[in-house]
Order: structure tokens, then sequence, then C-alpha cells
């Protein structure tokens, strides 16, 4: 690991010490829970280059599955067919949101094959809808607009012994962390692999990728699923930290603030949605306490996002890397080495 | 020669809507061969590519490449079989270094899984360091190593056109099918290219040619078929070929008097 990174993880795993601002660690977390979204989102739009419009969906079965399975359920599936389950602990209901949510992704994945560009926009979009308007209406089971309350926070090993409990800002804050470095590690070993250069050969080229014998069906599918996965376990974080969830979160604004994450970051960087996610998830933070009004402040974010998006349509990330390229190794572009680095 | 026959192609129709590019086309390609498809634009030579690669349907007849037929395969399928081809319109991996494109070549090659990938086994590390060895020898093949660090869209045009064959090398093809692969090249490029096609041929994998280089054709050439309007008007050696009148008329005529003139 480089010398730079070990410094910023030391710095991250440092700021609950010494920042006592308990809204500031609110912030961090909100950001980071955004931050691993757009990530997941950074797989499918940054490397097989297919735009998930609906990714909030994930995000939000994820928050409702786990809410539903620490809380206890009791429903309808069919007039007739109740299916009824026990309060769950709350770490069994985020496994098992991340599952769901990696199957509701590898099902839009399957459907989505031959689907690419508008379709895929099209699939993503109508399904984040439909499970929007269940959240809704299926009432008995998601109390609808009346939302899930009072939803557990994560409790880890047992009270007799050992309990780690993350019902304040700083444990959440490390979860949070740790979830993020996580799907960061995950999503550099796949993009650095042979399915990664898969899904980057889609991207590119299909018909060429084809000839060469890739599926990039089952890469599609396989990058929708890990997202869709990942996308899950930030919506299950969310569910656990806020403890209380209604249908809102799957409003398509925070989708869309994903897809501005990413893109001004620089898609199809691995440190893209990292840039984009801290910068406009931290902006609007920063305006409101420099006591700029609402108004202003909602002007000042798309300015700048229109600057970004026109000036480095790139993303932030590579057009920092090309200019320290030009700027600090004018000899050594040349040399061979370059080579090694894996240039994504 | 009597090798063994690697592809059969029989009865091969080809239609858009009600434009007919290829009609009733019956040849095989013999295995360790070059055999050439020639013929004036618009013959039909890319769609019979097309065919046999699975990038469009065939309306009719039959293809068959050692014993497994091809009709309905997707093209990644087909070029799990051995059957490689590269494109008439210069297709590489523009945003990708040379190296990356190769390595994107290698995939049928490579072993990992994604679960596996997702744990960061060793096996996989391994793995991607004799990827890269390979890669690298294949630039050395076609004459690209130094170039391995660059965009691919930083290439000039004849070393992109070596750069597709690298990466058609690179999914370990047996028959390979070559969509007019000098076009665009310089006379020193293009006989270079013909000292590589030599190389690729002494590694044991079949050629099957289209291009309109007559130079570069008659000199690689074991056989060639000649098209003209979807239809095969000649098949023969190069000698034959040459002096067969319908061909001459159809097509070799202009471009000999536009070659020596
Ligand atoms: N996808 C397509 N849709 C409609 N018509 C097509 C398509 N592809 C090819 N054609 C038509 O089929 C005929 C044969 O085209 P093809 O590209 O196979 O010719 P070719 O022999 O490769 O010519 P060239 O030497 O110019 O490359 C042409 O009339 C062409 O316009
Ligand atoms: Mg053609």
């Amino acid at each position: 690991m480089r010398l730079v990174t070990l410094a910023w993880l030391a710095f991250l795993f440092s700021i609950p010490l010494w920042m006592s601002d308990l809204y500031v660690l609110h912030v961090l977390i909100m950001t980071g829970i955004f931050i691993i979204a757009a990530m997941s989102l950074n797989l499918l739009l940054g490397y097989t280059g297919q735009l998930s419009l609906g990714h909030v969906a994930f995000f939000g079965i994820g928050a409702y599955v786990s809410s539903l399975a620490s809380l206890g359920f009791e429903a309808h599936l069919l007039p007739g067919v109740l299916v009824k389950m026990e309060p769950k602990p709350v770490w069994l209901g985020m496994l098992c949101a991340v599952t769901i949510a990696g199957l509701c992704g590898w099902v839009i994945g399957r459907i989505s094959f031959k689907v690419r560009g508008a379709y895929f926009v099209i699939v993503t979009v109508s399904f984040a809808e439909v499970i929007r308007l269940v959240a809704l209406n299926w009432v008995e089971l998601t109390q609808g607009p009346m939302a899930l309350n009072n939803i557990p926070a994560l409790r880890l090993g047992t009270p007799e012994l050992f309990e780690l409990s993350f019902l304040r800002k700083p444990a959440n804050y490390y979860l949070v962390l740790v979830v993020a470095v996580l799907s960061y590690i995950l999503i550099r070993r796949l993009v650095q692999s042979r399915a990664g250069r898969a899904m980057i050969a889609l991207r590119e080229n299909e018909p060429l990728a084809t000839s060469v014998g890739v599926d990039v069906t089952k890469y599609l599918v396989l990058a929708t699923m890990v997202s869709a996965a990942m996308a899950g376990a930030a919506g299950a974080i969310y569910a656990h930290y806020v403890r209380i969830v209604d249908p809102d979160v799957f409003l398509f604004i925070y989708t869309v603030t994903m897809v501005i994450m990413v893109v001004t970051g620089g898609k199809g960087t691995l440190a893209g949605p990292v840039v984009g996610g801290l910068i406009f998830g931290l902006l609007p933070e920063i305006l409101r306490a420099a006591e700029i009004k609402p108004e202003v402040q909602w002007v000042i974010y798309g300015v700048l996002m229109v600057l970004v998006v026109y000036f480095l349509p790139e993303g932030i990330v590579p057009a920092v890397r090309n200019w320290r390229r030009r700027h600090h190794e004018p000899a050594t572009a040349a040399a061979p080495p370059a080579s090694i680095e894996p240039a994504r | 020669m009597t090798a063994a026959t690697e592809l059969t192609v029989e009865g091969l129709s080809i239609r858009f809507g009600g434009l007919t590019a290829v009609e009733s086309m019956s040849f095989e390609v013999k295995e360790g061969e070059v055999l050439s498809l020639i013929g004036p634009n618009g013959a039909g030579k890319t769609s019979a590519f097309n065919a046999i690669t699975g990038y469009v349907a065939a309306a009719g007849g039959s293809i068959v490449y050692r014993g497994t037929s091809l009709i309905g395969l997707k093209p990644n399928e087909i070029a799990t079989l051995g059957v490689v081809r590269t494109f008439q319109k210069t297709s590489v991996f523009t945003g990708q270094t040379v190296l990356d494109n190769v390595l994107i070549g290698l995939h049928l090659r490579s072993r990992q899984r994604p679960i596996a990938i997702l744990l960061g086994l060793p096996s996989v590390a391994r793995e991607e360091r004799q990827l890269a060895e390979e890669a690298r020898a294949i630039l050395r093949f076609v004459g690209l190593d130094a170039r391995a660090g660059e965009v691919a869209s930083s290439l000039p045009y004849g070393e992109l056109r070596l750069l597709e064959v690298a990466v058609a090398l690179a999914a370990k093809p047996r028959l390979l099918l070559l969509d007019e692969p000098v076009s665009g090249m310089n006379p020193a490029e293009t006989a270079s290219f013909m000292k590589l096609l030599a190389q690729i041929r002494g590694l044991g994998i079949t050629v099957f040619l289209v291009e309109h280089d007559m130079k570069m054709v008659m000199g690689v050439s074991d056989r060639i078929i000649c098209l003209n309007y979807g239809r095969i008007i000649a098949s023969g050696s190069p000698a034959e070929i040459q002096r067969n009148p319908e061909v001459v008329r159809a097509y070799l005529g202009e471009r000999y008097a536009r070659a020596q003139g």
C-alpha cells in the first residue's frame, strides 16, 4: 500500500478521536453512505458503461429488507397466504439485505441481457419506480408513508460477554468507514482482473469484446449483482443508523446525486466516486454552515456541478492525473515502466 | 494438399431485408492453409465473415467448424471454439493501453473465477503476472512491444492494424479470419505484414483472408475464392485465379490496370 493511502486512512480513522462536534460526524456518516452507493454505481456506469438510473432501488431494498428482518413482520403475500417472521438480529438482517439486493441486481442484469444504453436506463428506472410503489402501497408490510419506525441499531456480540453497539455516532462512523474501505477493495480487485477487463471491453467495444470470446452479458450481470449488493449494504447501514425508513428513500434525486458524484469525480476510476462524493456530499453542509441562503446554496451547487462537467468532462480524478503526468514527469512519460501502472 | 477440413460452408445465403448479400455460397477451409476471399466492393465478403463468426444470421445454409455447427451460436461462443476474426473497420479498445488491449484479448486463456477475484486469492495475482507475460510475448510477436504502455488511440494507423491482429491472436485462434488487414498500410508496412502472416501460419493457425491488395493476396494465398454479387464465380490457386477470364472481367482487370498504370 502506498504511503499516501495509509496516511489518508490514518487520518480518516482518527477523526472521531478529536472531532467532538457530533453534527460533523453525522454529515461524514451520511456522506460515507452515499460514497459507498456512488462507488457501487461506478462499477456499472464507469466500468461497464451502463447507466443505472434506478440505482437507488437497490439502496432502498437494502434499507427495507434489513429493517423488516430486524423488526419482524406479518404480511399477506397473496390473499390467504400469510408470511410471518420473528425479529432477527440486525447483522443477519443486513446480510439478508445484501443478498436480496444482489439477487435483484442479478434479475435486472438478466432482464437487460441484450439491453444496452437507453434501454438499460429504462429498465432500471422502471424497476426503481415499481419498487417505490410497492413500498408506498403495501402498507401491511412496509407501513407505507407512515414509515418503519424504531428500527433497532446494530449490535455485535452478546450482552453477557462483550457487545459492540452501534447506537452512537462514532461507532456508526467506523462502521461506514470499514464498509467503504471494504467496498473499495472489492471493486479494485474486480476491475483489475479478468472480470473487470471484460466489463471495460463491453464499455469500449462490444463487438470486439465478443470476437475474442468475452461473454459480455455474463459480466454485465456480475457487475449489476455486485453493484446492487453493495448499494444494498449502504441502504442497510443507513436504515439502522437513522432508524426510520419511508418510501422517500427511493426518491429519484438520490440516484441523481450518486450519478453526479460519479461523473464529477471521474467515472471508471477507483477514486472518482470518493472524490466526487466528498465534494458533493459535504458541499451542501459547508454552504449551510457558511449561512448562505438555501436557494443560493442550490444555485452554487448546480453551478459548480455544471462547471466541473463542462471543464473536466472526464471528471476530477482523470483531470488531476493528466495534469500531474504533464507537469511532474515529462521526462519519464515515455519510459516503459509507465506501462506497468494500470491505467484505469 | 490433402489436409483435413477445418470449416465447411454450404449453401450459405445472407439477406438484409430485400437485398441478397450472399447467395448459396459453398466452400471449405482446409487446416493450415491461407485461403483468400476476393471480389469487388459490396460483393459480400464481410457479410460472409459476419455470418461465420455469428455477427449476422444466415438466411440459409450451413456452417460447420470441426464438426460443430456455428449456426445460431453467439460470437463469443464461436471464439471459444477457436474461430476468431478481425474487423474491416479498425477496431481496438481505444481508451486502453496497448498492453491492456492484448490482456482483454487473453480473456479465454485465463481461468479466474469471480469468487476468487473478490476474495483476492493469490492464484489470481499469479495468473495476472502470467497473463502480462503472455501479453508481452504476443506484442513482441507482432512487433509492438515498445508500445505496450501507450494508449491505443495514440498509435499510428499501421500499428493499430497490428494491434488488432495481436488482440485476435491473444484469443488463441485455430482459424483466424482477417478482414482487409493491410488496407491503409503503406507498401513497407504491407511487406512486413506479409512476413508476420507467414509467422502466424508457422504457429499452425489457419488463415482466411479478405483483402483488396492483390500483391499480398497473390503472395500469401494457397487458394483464392472470388465472389461477385454474392456468388462465387471462381476458385483455385493464385495462378488460376489470375488467368480466369471471369475474375479478370469482374474484378482483377481494373485492379491490375490500376496497379500497373
Ligand atoms: N448490416 C447491413 N445492413 C444492410 N445491408 C448490408 C449490411 N451489411 C452489408 N450490407 C450490404 O450487403 C452487401 C455486401 O456487403 P459486404 O460488406 O459484405 O461487402 P464486401 O464484399 O465486404 O465489400 P467491401 O470490399 O467494400 O468491404 C452490400 O450491398 C452492403 O451494402
Ligand atoms: Mg468488406
